[in-house]
């Protein structure tokens, strides 16, 4: 472990063997981490814990379509060959359901016990630019407006962020024409990129140096930053979508009652999936579940959706009563108001809502449908 | 997914009084210490905090709104229906309307309840001040408007003409008419209409917007407030405007789903806004484009 002696510096970018990588995994579970990263499930690459390097899905890719998302065999041994899958950091940082506090009440008093367990420290393993601009903007929601919410701020002061530069894009990515990558720019502590037998590794806080400290390394070279360079130039060019956002609020603002959102009603089932697997959706539930002995209660949060009927329910009736409605609040929240509300669009181009919606309506051809003719 | 560390100190008991000050989503302790019965379904809950300090910090503006807590069945935002100088305590009108309103009915005076707020935006009382104020409401939509007549009449020297024009469906739902002989007496023109009578009534019948006909207005000098059902909203505004009333005069209270109250929930949302934090009070000039758009 100790082989190369001097501590790396915050803004060094080093070499390291591959297999190195191995070890900074078990430094960051022995420095009481709890290691997420992609890992191989049955039909996709999912985040999980990764307790060792072959965890990795190494030598796997993903074929994504609109609708669709299959595993494929590489020809390599790549550790980073795919994009991102349904899962996103989001369900480590803003879980799907959790308790915020319990209430025991009697018939003349309560008390009001908040939750206090124990937040892990998560070090997440693979972070990608659509993926830390995602994480970016959950903060601006949960840490940047007049409330803050405590439990998202624990859990997020203490991860610690492994980005990956994408070396591939699924035909679903267009991060590219949203600003948002393929190439990671702030938001890591520490950044890898795959070179054929090794990894380039940026180090860019106090927190990523820690954990390089002693691990084997060489210096990078000109011809490594060369080559890591030209393997991000080659996924930005490789993009097949895109999604043009200049001009884009006013102009969904102005067709509020454009005919394309009937026809995108005909398709969406409302199934909720393209809320649930977006990195950046924020809505949730505040429901009480309370004991059976009815002494107290648990106020439960849970990940909602625009597309669930009740979103909008109002005592006189539902505000959004129909598929068109929530489709055209999804939508124009994303790309419209999201920049009113949080100053930035509300996508970062990672392409899941394509992937993932059973019927393979595409964020990028509604919008660029909206638009019409509009440069 | 695991939890790492154990070293946390386990549940912490607290009475309200050491709730930790920054947790938004945590309601304050609070009981239940006045009940009485308006019209028909429509009950005022005079409710406590439990914690003395608590009350004597809290402090809010008309218009804002709190999070009351039914034991073990939910949350539901309320507007402040009293005066701050109505106290102890505070006061909400509340229709029996779903789960959480139909359970409330079993509240009873030392019932607990919990409390968080006040959330939101208020009324615009500082604006209002020399120009002549126009109130319209329908049914509870007087409740979130009480305060603001009530600071109206606090302050009457500071105000031009007042006009509040309140309509309900009979006589019977008539909310807060105990009162209306007093305000009209303290200088507001009060206005009010039903819109089916009964044998007793010798008043107007009519919806409200109809009362616009029944007065003068100096479109320069007026600011409007309207909250009520959201047609009646809509009608408000139309006379309004053709009485041209400008945009940024006209204030109105809006309703949406909500959850949380601290922005953070999503539930609420209008276009750019959160009806929570950035309502639930708006100006026309600032809303038009939303308001009242179908199943936006
Ligand atoms: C800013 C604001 C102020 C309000 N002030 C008052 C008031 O002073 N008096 C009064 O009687 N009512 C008021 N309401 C309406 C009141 O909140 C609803 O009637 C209440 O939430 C209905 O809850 P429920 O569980 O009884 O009904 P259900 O129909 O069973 O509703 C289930 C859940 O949906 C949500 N919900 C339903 N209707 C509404 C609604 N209209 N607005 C917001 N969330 C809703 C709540 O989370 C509620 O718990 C106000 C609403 C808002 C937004
Ligand atoms: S809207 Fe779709 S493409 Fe954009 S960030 Fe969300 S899931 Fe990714
Ligand atoms: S309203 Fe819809 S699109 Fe916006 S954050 Fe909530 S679930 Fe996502
Ligand atoms: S009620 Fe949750 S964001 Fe407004």
């Amino acid at each position: 472990m100790n082989s190369s002696a001097a501590i790396a510096p915050v803004g060094e970018t080093v070499v390291i063997e591959k297999p190195v990588l191995g070890s900074i995994i078990d430094r960051l579970w022995r420095d009481g981490y709890t290691v997420v990263g992609p890992t191989l499930a049955e039909s996709a690459i999912v985040i999980d814990q990764v307790r060792a390097i072959d965890d990795l899905p190494i030598g796997w890719t993903d074929d994504q379509e609109a609708g669709t998302y299959r595993l494929r065999r590489r020809d390599d041994r790549a550790y980073f060959g795919y994009a991102v899958g349904p899962h996103s950091w989001k369900q480590f940082l803003f879980p799907p359901k959790t308790t915020l506090y319990s209430i025991e009440f009697r018939a003349d008093s309560m008390t009001v016990k908040p939750n206090v367990d124990p937040v892990p420290s998560y070090a997440f393993l693979g972070v990608r630019s659509c993926d830390l601009h995602a994480i970016e903007i959950q903060d601006r929601v949960f840490l940047h407006g007049p409330y803050v919410d405590r439990q998202y701020q624990a859990r997020r002061e203490k991860a610690l962020i492994v980005a990956v530069h994408c070396a591939v894009a699924a035909s679903t990515c267009f991060c590219e024409s949203t600003g948002t990558g393929p190439r990671a720019v702030r938001g890591f502590d520490l950044a890898l990129t795959e070179l054929e037998s090794e990894f380039l590794v940026e180090i860019a806080t106090p927190r990523g140096a820690a954990i390089c400290d002693g691990i084997k390394s060489r210096p990078a070279a000109g011809s490594d930053l060369g080559a890591a360079a030209r393997i991000v130039d080659k996924t930005r060019n490789s993009m097949k979508r895109s999604l043009n956002l200049n001009g884009l609020p006013d102009i969904l603002y102005q067709n509020l009652e454009h005919p394309r959102w009937d026809q995108v009603a005909e398709r969406c089932l409302s199934c909720t999936n393209c809320t649930m697997v977006c990195p950046t959706c924020f809505c949730h539930a505040l429901e009480d579940v309370p004991s059976l002995d009815g002494a107290s209660s648990e106020k439960i949060r849970q990940w909602d959706s625009c597309f669930n009927p009740d979103h909008a329910h109002m005592a006189g009736g539902n505000n959004r009563p129909d598929i068109r409605s929530r489709y055209r609040q999804w939508l124009t929240h994303k790309l419209a108001s999201w920049v009113d509300q949080y100053g930035v669009s509300g996508c970062v181009g990672c392409g899941r809502c394509v992937t993932w919606c059973p019927v393979g309506i595409d964020i990028t051809e509604e919008a660029a449908a909206i638009r019409g003719d509009q440069p | 997914m695991t939890t790492t560390q154990s070293t946390s100190p386990g549940p912490r008991t607290v009475q309200g009084a050491d709730l930790p000050e920054d947790d938004p989503f945590l309601p304050r302790p609070a009981y239940v210490s006045e009940i009485r019965g308006e019209t028909p379904g429509i009950t005022t809950y005079r409710i406590e905090f439990a914690d003395p300090d608590r009350a004597a910090c809290y402090a809010y503006e008309p218009g804002q709104f709190n999070m009351l807590w039914m034991p073990g069945i939910g949350e539901v935002p309320i507007s402040i229906a009293s005066a701050p100088d109505e106290g102890p305590g505070i006061l909400h009108t509340i229709r029996a309307t779903g789960r959480v309103t139909n359970a409330m009915t079993s509240l009873k005076p030392k019932s607990p309840i919990g409390l968080r707020g006040p959330y939101g935006r208020g009324w615009p009382l500082k604006q209002a001040e020399g120009r002549d104020v126009l109130v319209v409401s329908g049914g509870l939509g007087l409740a979130p408007l009480r305060p603001v007549v009530l600071a109206l009449l606090a302050n009457r020297e500071r105000y031009g003409k007042v006009i509040l024009m309140h309509g309900a469906r009979t006589p019977k739902d008539l909310l807060y008419d105990y009162e209306y002989e007093s305000w009209s007496a303290r200088g507001i023109e009060t206005l009010i209409t039903v819109d089916r009578g009964d044998a007793a009534w010798r008043g107007r019948v009519g919806v409200v917007p109809v009362l616009f006909n029944r007065v003068t207005i100096d479109p320069k000098r007026t600011l409007m407030m309207t909250c009520g059902p959201e047609v009646l909203m809509r009608f408000a505004v139309a006379e309004a405007i053709a009485r041209e009333i400008p945009a940024g005069s006209i204030y109105y209270s809006l309703e949406r789903n909500m959850h949380c109250a601290i922005g953070l929930c999503g539930h609420c949302q209008l276009g750019p806004d959160f009806v929570c934090k950035d309502g639930p009070v708006f100006d026309h000039s600032q809303t038009a484009r939303f308001f009242s758009r179908e199943h936006f």
